[in-house]
C-alpha cells in the first residue's frame, strides 16, 4: 500500500501538475462551522475552490467532506436541525446571504450524488426537466437540442441516442450516473459537485465517469468527495483532507500524495487508518 | 461421546456426531416449529370457514331478491274511469289515484281467469285479488302517466304478484304455512299454480330491486334499492370531491413543509386517534355541527357526505403520509439538486410517485365509507325516503337512503320477504366492495415502481 501511494500515484500526479496553471477562485468557504443540533461536524473551515479545476475531498467516515460539499449549494438546508454559519462565497457573492434564493444557487451549483438517481421517467425527460424550470428554451428545438448535447457532454449520447424515450432507470449504473451528470450538465451551471460519484459503480464505468470528469474540468469547476485515493490522484488538480471535521490541509494534489505535511494526511493515504 | 467437563465442552459437543443424528435440542426446535405452524393453518382455516360461512348465508338468503314472480296480464285501460274529460290532459290524470287502477287490473285478472276455466272454488273476489301486490296498480298508474296515449286501450302489464306468492316460488311459502298464515291461504297458492300452468305467471330477474325505491313495511316485493344506491353515490362523490384534497394538502404540509415541533407532534398523534374514534361519535358531531348548528337538512347526502368525510380523512391522510415518506429521498435530491424548488420537487416528483398509494389509502378510506351506517343513522338517513333525489347539485340537499341503512332498515321489519331483500341489499354492498378494493389492489400493481 505504501509503495503504491508514493510511486504509482504520485507519478501520474507529476506529469497532470506540470499543465496546470493559476485559476481563480470560484468558491471559497472562511470559517464555515456546521451544526447537527448540538453537534458540531465542521469547525472553522477554510477552503477554497479554484474555477476549471477538480478540487477533491477526503478523509475518513463522518470527517465532514460531505457536509462541507453539501453546505457550497446548501443542500444542508433540507435538513431540519442542520445550522451553517461563517461565509461560503461563489464568485464573490456570500451564498448564505438572506436575499440568495436557494434555486437560484443550485442551478448554478449543480450536484451528483452518491447513488445514481434519475427520476422514473424518460431518458429525454430526466435531462429537460431542468432546462424547463429554468426557462432556459422557449421551443422544442432547442430543448431537444440541449438535451442532445448534455448526453454528448456526459459521453452517454451514443450509447442511448435511440432509446431517449426510455426509462432512465432501465440503464445501467455507469450510463445512469453519467445521465445524473448530464441531467446536472443541461442546467448550465459553473461549479458541479459530486459526492462519492463513482462508489456505486464497477471499475469500468468508475473509469469512464473519471474521464468525463477530466473532460469536464474545461468548462465546469468540480469539486468532489471520495473515498478512493487513487481517484483523487487520478481526477484532481487539488486535494483537501478533511478529520474529524477540521480541515487538515489542503494543497496541490501531487504535494498532498507524496509530501504532505500533516501527520494524519500521511497516515490517511497510506492506509494506516480510515 | 465427549468429556463434558473439559474446557469450552459446547463446542466440542457441537462439533462432534453426525449431522444426520439430531439432538435433543434440535428434535425440540422441529417440533415447536411444527405446531407453529399447525396453530397457522388452525387460525387460517378458521377464518376461511367464516368467511365461507358469512357469504353462504348472505348468498342462500339474498341471491332470490334479484328474481321476482309476474302475472303477465291484458288490462284494459277504460278511458271512462281514467279520463273522464277526454283530453289527456295531464294534470287530470294525475288526480286520478291508484283506487281507481286497482279494479282494472282485479278485472283483468278475473277476465283471464273466467277465459281459462281456471277453477277458484272457495276463494272469494278479494282473495283472488289477493294474490296481486298492492303496489301493482301504482305501476300501472306510472305507465298510463308516461304515456297517456295508452288510454282506452288495452296493454299487456306485467303484474307484480303479491310477496307470499313470489315466496311460494322462492320456497320461503309452503303449503303447511299458508295454513297457519292470515295474509296467503293454500287455495290461493293453487291459483298461483294454476295461473303458472297457463304461462300468466313467471319468475324473472328482477331488474327494480336495483332501481325502485323503498316500499311499505306490506309490500316487501316491490321495495328495491334505488334511492338506497343514488343516496350511497351522492355521499361518496362528496366524500372523494372533499377527503382527497383535504386529505392529501394536510399530509404534504405536514410531511414536507411543517416544522418539527410540539404543535406538529399534537396534530399527527391527533390524527391517528381520530381513526380510532367511533363512527357514531362523528354521527352525533354532524348532528351538532351541520344539522343543528349550520341548519342544513336532514336525512341529506350533504350532511352524510360530510360525516363520512370527517370519518375517511384520517385514513386518507396515515396513507397519504405513508405513501409520501416511501418515495426515496434520493429522488428529492435529485430535483433539488438540480434547482428545482420545493414545491415543484413535491408537485413533479415526489406526488406523482406516491399516486398509487394515495389512491390506494382513499379507495380503501371510502369503501369504509360506503359500509358505514352508525353516523348515519343520527343524521337522520334511516328515514322512508321514495322520492329518488334530484341530479346533483340539488340532489345533494335532498332526502336520501344508503346502502348499508336500507340493510339496516329492512332487518328491523316484520314480514320475513324483508329478510331476503336485506340479504340482497348485502350482496349489492358487497359487489361494490369488492370492485372498489379490486380496483385498489389493481392500482396497486399497475402503477408500483421499482426505483
Amino acid at each position: 500500500m505504501d509503495m503504491y501511494a508514493n510511486n504509482t500515484v504520485a507519478g501520474k500526479i507529476g506529469e497532470r501538475a506540470m499543465a496546470e496553471k493559476s485559476n481563480a477562485v470560484k468558491m471559497r468557504g472562511e470559517n464555515v462551522n456546521v451544526f447537527y443540533g448540538e453537534k458540531q461536524a465542521l469547525f472553522d473551515v477554510n477552503l477554497d475552490i479554484l474555477e476549471n479545476q477538480v478540487t477533491a475531498m477526503i478523509g475518513p467516515s463522518g470527517c465532514g467532506k460531505s457536509t462541507f460539499l453539501r453546505c457550497l449549494n446548501r443542500m444542508n438546508d433540507t435538513i431540519d436541525v442542520c445550522r451553517v454559519t461563517g461565509k461560503i462565497t461563489l464568485d464573490d457573492e456570500n451564498i448564505y446571504d438572506p436575499g440568495v434564493d436557494v434555486v437560484e444557487l443550485r442551478a448554478r451549483v449543480g450536484m451528483v450524488f452518491q447513488k445514481p438517481n434519475p427520476f422514473p421517467k424518460s431518458i429525454r425527460e430526466n435531462i429537460a426537466y431542468g432546462p424547463r424550470i429554468h426557462g432556459l428554451t422557449r421551443s422544442k428545438t432547442d430543448l431537444e437540442e440541449i438535451v442532445v448535447t448534455s448526453l454528448q457532454k456526459a459521453g452517454l449520447f451514443e450509447e442511448v441516442k435511440d432509446r431517449l424515450d426510455a426509462p432512465g432507470t432501465g440503464l445501467s449504473g455507469g450510463q445512469q450516473q453519467r445521465l445524473c451528470i448530464a441531467r446536472a450538465i443541461a442546467v448550465q451551471p459553473s461549479v458541479i459537485l459530486m459526492d462519492e460519484p463513482c462508489s456505486a459503480l464497477d471499475p469500468i464505468a468508475t473509469a469512464k465517469v473519471e474521464e468525463l470528469i477530466d473532460e469536464l474540468r474545461e468548462n465546469y469547476t468540480i469539486a468532489i468527495v471520495t473515498h478512493s485515493m487513487q481517484q483523487a490522484a487520478r481526477v484532481s488538480q487539488r486535494t483537501a483532507m478533511f478529520h474529524l471535521g477540521n480541515l487538515v490541509e489542503i494543497d496541490q494534489t501531487d504535494k498532498i500524495f507524496t509530501n504532505p505535511e500533516d501527520k494524519r494526511t500521511q497516515d490517511y493515504i497510506t492506509g494506516r487508518y480510515g | 461421546m465427549t468429556d463434558m467437563t473439559t474446557a469450552s465442552p459446547a463446542a466440542v459437543a457441537r462439533n462432534a456426531g453426525s449431522l444426520l443424528e439430531h439432538g435433543d435440542r434440535t428434535r425440540n426446535r422441529h417440533a415447536s416449529e411444527r405446531r407453529f405452524r399447525i396453530l397457522g393453518l388452525i387460525a387460517v382455516g378458521f377464518g376461511i370457514l367464516a368467511l365461507v360461512g358469512l357469504l353462504t348465508s348472505i348468498l342462500v338468503n339474498g341471491v332470490s331478491s334479484f328474481r321476482q314472480t309476474y302475472v303477465t296480464l291484458d288490462v284494459q285501460l277504460d278511458e271512462a274511469k281514467l279520463d273522464k274529460t277526454g283530453n289527456r290532459n295531464t294534470e287530470e290524470l294525475r288526480k286520478v289515484t291508484t283506487f281507481v287502477y286497482a279494479p282494472l287490473i282485479e278485472k283483468a285478472l278475473a277476465q283471464f281467469i273466467e277465459e281459462r276455466g281456471i277453477a277458484v272454488e272457495g276463494l272469494t273476489k278479494k282473495d283472488v285479488s289477493g294474490i296481486i301486490s298492492k303496489e301493482a296498480p301504482a305501476s300501472l298508474r306510472s305507465v298510463v302517466l308516461a304515456d297517456p296515449s295508452k288510454i282506452g286501450g288495452t296493454v299487456s302489464f306485467d303484474v307484480l304478484t303479491d310477496g307470499r306468492i313470489d315466496g311460494y316460488y322462492k320456497g320461503r311459502v309452503t303449503m303447511a304455512s299458508a295454513e297457519l298464515d292470515r295474509n296467503v291461504s293454500p287455495a290461493q297458492l293453487k291459483l298461483a299454480d294454476a295461473l303458472k300452468d297457463a304461462g300468466a305467471l313467471n319468475t324473472r330477474f328482477n331488474w327494480d330491486f336495483l332501481t325502485a325505491p323503498d316500499a311499505s313495511d306490506t309490500r316487501p316485493e316491490a321495495a328495491g334499492l334505488g334511492v338506497a344506491i343514488l343516496g350511497s353515490a351522492y355521499m361518496m362523490l362528496i366524500v372523494l370531491a372533499l377527503s382527497l384534497p383535504i386529505g392529501v394538502a394536510a399530509s404534504i404540509y405536514l410531511e414536507e413543509f411543517a416544522p418539527s415541533n410540539r404543535i406538529t407532534d399534537t396534530i399527527e398523534v391527533n390524527i391517528a386517534n381520530l381513526a380510532a374514534v367511533p363512527s357514531i361519535v362523528f354521527g352525533i358531531l354532524g348532528l351538532a355541527v351541520f344539522i343543528n348548528y349550520a341548519g342544513l337538512p336532514q336525512s341529506a347526502p350533504v350532511v352524510g357526505g360530510l360525516v363520512l368525510m370527517l370519518m375517511t380523512l384520517p385514513t386518507i391522510i396515515i396513507a397519504t403520509r405513508a405513501a409520501l415518506k416511501a418515495v426515496p429521498p434520493s429522488i428529492r435530491e435529485a430535483a433539488l439538486g438540480i434547482g428545482a424548488s420545493k414545491m415543484q420537487t413535491i408537485f413533479h416528483h415526489v406526488l406523482p410517485l406516491a399516486a398509487p398509494g394515495i389512491l390506494t389509502g382513499t379507495i380503501i378510506g371510502l369503501a369504509q365509507a360506503l359500509g358505514e351506517t352508525a353516523p348515519l343513522l343520527l343524521i337522520g338517513m334511516v328515514a322512508f325516503v321514495r322520492e329518488y333525489p334530484s341530479a346533483p347539485p340539488e340532489g345533494f340537499f335532498d332526502p336520501a337512503s344508503a346502502l348499508p341503512v336500507q340493510v339496516y332498515n329492512w332487518t328491523q321489519r316484520g314480514d320475513p320477504a324483508f329478510v331476503e331483500r336485506a340479504s340482497g341489499a348485502i350482496i349489492v354492498l358487497l359487489i361494490f366492495l369488492v370492485i372498489m378494493n379490486g380496483l385498489a389492489i389493481l392500482l396497486r400493481r399497475r402503477f408500483e415502481r421499482r426505483w
